[in-house]
């Protein structure tokens, strides 16, 4: 079985396509020809087709539901509403977060597109046609968008349902609108060091709503086979395991009778993690037509309805001395959660990590608290493309760092510079309770820095300002900086869960008897391409070719149990698992080995494809010839086969970090920017697939950049979303999207088994600040301290016009 | 997104067209590349009974250009203006603004027509009509009649177009002159926070004819005759445009909406008209 022709070292180490190859993604085949099979391909015998009548009002009450019309439409089969879920006890169901949420409106309504009614019909027109008929005699009551105003003493009860309950899943709740106030940290010692302080910089720093908006909407097709009591649920889920186990639960359905199937996803960024009330009609529409029943929204229905993301109100004070460092940070957010806590969060998190408020900083004190606030929005508050709540904080510190910067008259770069916590401190304690794995943000700074010649980056500008006020230019010149720390790969089963399920992740390979293998895996790729990056870590652990490696991932039914995929936690997590079952394959073909070479275990040593016998280089098995061995041979004290399996508990989160800088130009007179060069270096630790991660970082960029600069849910003070078409929620195409440069650094994760870190939503979390710094930075030296985003044409100029530049 | 049953008319000649139209009076409307009325429909905003699809019409379509004289077919997609190159001779306003609609896969479908007919303020094409000063050809149940794209609009959405008429083509005489239309909008596919179109002839070092037309700064497009006016006799000096920039601000009344408010996109349109004629008057 071995090589008639041996081949260098250097050789088989590019067969197999492992590590740190730039790889091309494989899933890609099918989807430049169109080949994806995605949720809305699925085409069953006899199914029936879900929509949703929906509230146009963002409170009011539901006074009656007549559904008589919409049921004589010919081919309608039923018409859902909270009454008839009521007797199965699903008209509420419980949310991530500890609340419950409504599946249908059980009395009122509390957001505008809140579902009201379920349509099931054989045609998916005729549903739309009948969802029309639907008579709702609705009373409107007083509405609330305002968080602020959610609190004044006088506001409208929005949650009857929880009248008199004064603690939540999250402690007390001191108003009726009010939904948990988290907290960590030191208050007291904080807001000593901050009263005599020698310079304190203060703001509310405003992060807005928006929403993930992957391509693909949300939707399902469940199949209750009525024959086996079987329910099979095809959808867009970014963690079917815990969609098959909230489905047993809520439904009283063992979990074995249940199959979750997430397909090809067209994105996620957090919007596909949740569990939502489309999902829970279509299976009770099933169960009680015994036919297969597909719900998909439309954009509409996903922007208004659906989970958005952020919506954080941030009070800061930063504490220095005169010098620059410093001394405390403290943070109040006043989080608008909208009409139910459907927050997509570890459980102990209800504002997820934010408390890596502190950033890339060795800040001796620090205090956070967050306030969860009702509003008549949307719920949801999920992680858009970022680790739980992670890129509110990060866009809180390095706002917060310029403000300082201000306040000090101090050079943003270096006042970063002096603040950084340094190579030699890591592992790091961070003053809100974290445990920094590694990182060197010294050295990537100076490389950023120095590769978009900051200096005479910052000379041009006070030569444009100058020139400005001669009246020469109407256009300014903004630097935004931004070093990011994140925390990503929930993470230790010992504080992280999702509803009890520790977040531990998996991988189970088989080896087949010709050398080829199938790895199966707990996550599910929404677009990450983790059938090309897994198969690297995997061939780089056993020896066999990448492109010799199938991996399945969404299955419930064969993949092994795992939680899924957000907040960067694939890589760290069901990509250790990978590593380690690689290990456990390795060891047992360690023995195979040894005794097809008849030595000792201990006599043989790896080398790329193949265990060798230690000085005797021509003495080998490859992986290749052990995989068959392990089917063929009678081996003394070992089974049969060469499979493994681990679930892969993380020891520390990951802390990717990155060092952005945009150069923008601002058109004071319309407000119009333009991104003239934008520099991303990113140390994800060890880099699987330098193409892939480029990628990512374009993406997330691009996200980025929608965010800061137009992206939002607006609404307007009677709850109605302004903001629901593509014609008004900016997405940006490849005419919007600028250049983008990429550099990297590499510090290896001291607890991952191959380094990783994960990189996916870097460029979100680490894009926005750096593009919104950039617009505040061009109006630094007219007396500009804050301005909210997204910083679209209008608010920009006005910006300038409250500055007097127009004048 | 799914809009309500109707009949799907598909004629091949302008007369069945017009009897379509005839029998089923305004429960009928005639659908050219559809980019208006189809979401209207779908959002069901719009519930039309009968759909009458112009596209096998052959006589709509087309551009034909006979020494100034320019006649422009109905049916004739964004796409088919930018790539013909009489037209960008004759009338390079023409393919400027229409490499500034939407998107390439808008403008392999949209119309002219369609464009023109509907009465959106936010189209470009009825400002650059009427800055050309082209002149409409409605067929109805009682042959063709012409209208001035100066005349035609009454409001949003609403224009002198009867129920029972077809927009079939249009006509402008080309005569030159320095051209430019220049748009503000937030991203591809939007509609413009404030667009304007610029013509104007050089005689000399003096301005001897000026057009200037606004797009989306009203409830329908502004041909503001007062702004070429103020430029006609003058060297186009930075005070004779301070001049037409207040005449063509004194002709528009622009609604807030998400694009900002009232005085933000006054400010934008100054600064876009201004940039339309001095480039214009660069290109004169």
């Amino acid at each position: 079985m071995n090589e008639l022709a041996p081949i260098s070292r250097e050789q088989r180490v590019e067969n197999l396509k492992g590590l740190g190859c730039s790889r091309k993604r494989v899933e890609d085949v099918r989807f430049t020809q169109g080949r994806g099979n995605y949720v809305d391909d699925l085409k069953l015998p006899g199914m029936l087709y879900g929509d949703f009548v929906r509230s146009p009002y963002a409170h009011a009450r539901v006074k009656s539901v007549d559904k008589s019309a919409a049921l004589a439409v010919p081919g309608v089969v039923a018409v859902l509403t909270a009454e008839d879920l009521a007797p199965l006890n699903l008209h509420w169901m419980p949310t991530l977060a500890g609340d419950k949420q409504m599946v249908l409106a059980d009395g009122k309504v509390l957001f505008q597109g809140q579902e009201v009614a379920f349509v099931v019909a054989n045609d998916r027109y005729v549903a739309a046609d009948a969802a029309e008929l639907v008579v709702i005699d609705y009373e409107e009551l007083p509405v609330v968008v305002d968080p602020f105003k959610a609190l004044e003493p006088g506001a409208p009860v929005l949650r009857e349902d929880l009248d008199g309950q004064t603690t939540g899943a999250h402690g007390d709740r001191r108003h009726h609108n009010h939904i948990f106030l988290w907290e960590a940290g030191d208050k007291a010692a904080t807001d000593e060091v901050i009263s005599s302080a020698e310079v304190v910089a203060e703001e509310m720093v405003y992060y807005h709503r928006t929403h993930p908006c992957p391509l693909e909407t949300c939707g399902c097709v469940a199949s209750m086979d009525a024959v086996n009591g079987k329910l099979t649920v095809h959808g867009t889920f970014q963690a079917p395991h815990v969609v098959r186990t909230v489905a047993s639960l809520l439904s009283g359905i063992e979990e074995h009778k249940i199959r979750v199937v997430s397909p090809d996803i067209g994105g996620g960024f957090g919007n596909k993690v949740g569990v939502y009330p489309g999902y829970v009609c279509a299976i009770v529409a099933s169960i009680v037509t015994g036919k297969p029943v597909k719900w998909i929204e439309d954009r509409m229905e996903n922007l208004t309805a659906t989970a958005f993301a952020r919506d954080y109100w941030m009070k800061g004070r930063i504490a220095a001395t005169k010098d620059g460092r410093i001394t405390a940070l403290s943070c109040h957010v006043t989080a608008d959660h909208g009409a139910f806590d459907a927050c997509a969060d570890p459980t102990k998190f209800p504002a997820g990590f934010f408390s890596i408020m502190t950033g890339s900083y060795d800040i001796p004190v620090a205090h956070v608290g967050v306030d969860g606030v009702y509003t008549n929005k949307a719920p949801g508050g999920v992680a858009y493309r970022c680790s739980f709540r992670v890129t509110e904080a990060a866009y809180f510190i390095e706002r917060m760092i310029e403000v300082l910067a201000i306040e000090l008259g101090m050079d943003a770069a270096e006042l970063r510079r002096i603040n950084f916590i340094r190579k030699e401190q890591f592992p790091y304690q961070s003053a809100l309770g974290w445990e920094y794995d590694s990182g060197d943000y010294h050295t990537a700074w100076d490389k950023a820095l120095t590769a978009i010649d900051y200096q005479g980056l910052r000379r041009e500008q006070a030569d444009r300002v100058e020139a400005f006020r001669r009246g020469e230019t109407r256009k300014l010149l903004g630097i935004g900086l931004t070093h990011f720390t994140e925390i990503v790969g929930a993470g230790p089963v010992k504080n992280c869960d999702i509803l009890g399920m520790g977040m531990f992740d998996s991988c189970e390979i088989r080896i087949h008897p010709t050398g080829s293998a199938v790895a199966r895996l707990g996550t599910i790729s929404q677009g990450q391409g983790h059938a090309t990056t897994f198969a690297q870590i995997l061939a780089s652990e056993i020896g066999l070719p990448a492109d010799s490696i199938t991996v399945e991932e969404g299955d419930t039914d064969t993949a092994p149990y795992g939680l899924g995929t957000y907040g960067s936690r694939s890589t760290p997590v069901a990509g250790a698992a990978t590593a380690m079952a690689g290990r456990k394959i390795r060891a047992k073909a360690q023995m195979i080995a040894a005794y097809l070479l008849e030595v000792h275990d201990g006599d043989l040593e790896w080398d790329v494809d193949r265990f060798v016998v230690k000085g005797a280089p021509e003495r080998f098995k490859t992986m290749k010839d052990i995989a068959y061995a392990s089917y063929n041979q009678a081996i003394p004290g070992v089974e049969p086969g060469l499979e493994a399996v681990s679930y892969y508990d993380p020891p520390n989160m990951t802390y990717p970090f990155g060092a952005y800088i945009c150069v923008m130009e601002v058109d004071v007179d319309t407000g119009v920017c333009d991104v003239r060069q934008f520099y991303a270096l990113d140390d994800c630790g060890t880099r699987i697939n330098p193409m892939v991660i480029e990628g990512q970082v374009h993406g997330g960029l691009t996200e980025a950049l929608a965010i800061a600069m137009g992206q939002e849910i607006a609404y307007d003070e009677i709850g109605n979303v302004k903001t629901a078409t593509l014609m008004d929620f900016f997405l940006p195409t490849a005419w919007e999207t600028p250049h983008y440069t990429t550099d990297f650094t590499e510090t290896p994760s001291p607890h991952h088994p191959i380094g990783a870190k994960g990189v996916g939503e870097s460029p979100n979390v680490g894009g926005v600040p750096a593009f919104s710094n950039a617009v505040h930075d061009a109006f630094r030296a007219f007396g500009l301290r804050q301005s909210h985003m997204p910083h679209d044409h209008w608010r920009v100029w006005k910006i300038a016009h409250d500055l007097g530049l127009h004048g | 997104m799914i809009p309500a049953a109707f009949e799907y008319h598909r004629p091949t000649d302008l007369a069945a067209a017009l009897a379509t139209l005839g029998e089923f009076g305004d429960e009928a409307r005639v659908v050219a590349g559809g980019h208006s009325l189809i979401p209207m429909m779908k959002l069901r905003m719009a519930e039309i009974g009968h759909v009458v699809d112009l596209q096998d019409i052959a006589d709509l379509k087309g551009i034909r250009i006979d020494g100034t004289a320019v006649w422009i077919g109905a049916m004739t997609t964004q796409h088919e203006l930018i790539g013909h190159q009489g037209l960008a001779a004759a009338a390079p306003i023409l393919r400027e603004t229409a490499l500034q609609i939407a998107d390439p896969q808008v403008r392999y479908v949209g119309t002219i027509g369609g464009n023109v007919a509907n009465g959106d303020p936010g189209n470009d094409m009825p400002a650059l009509m009427q800055c050309l000063d082209a002149t409409f050809t409605l067929a109805g149940p009682n042959g063709s009649r012409e209208v001035a794209a100066r005349d035609f609009y009454e409001g949003a959405y609403v224009t002198l177009r009867e129920d029972d008429e077809i927009l079939t083509g249009i006509r402008f005489e080309a005569t030159g002159g320095g051209q430019a239309y220049e748009k503000q909008k937030r991203k591809i596919g939007d509609y413009a926070t404030a667009a304007a179109a610029a013509i104007l002839k050089k005689d000399g070092t003096s301005c001897s004819a000026a057009s200037i037309a606004m797009t989306n700064l009203s409830d329908m497009p502004v041909w503001s005759k007062a702004a070429g006016d103020a430029l006609v006799g003058t060297a186009c000096a930075a005070a004779d445009i301070d001049a037409a920039v207040a005449a063509a601000l004194g002709d528009i009344s622009p609604n807030a909406d998400n694009r900002g408010p009232v005085e933000f996109k006054r400010h934008v349109a100054g600064i876009i008209i201004r940039r339309a004629i001095e480039q214009a008057w660069a290109r004169a």
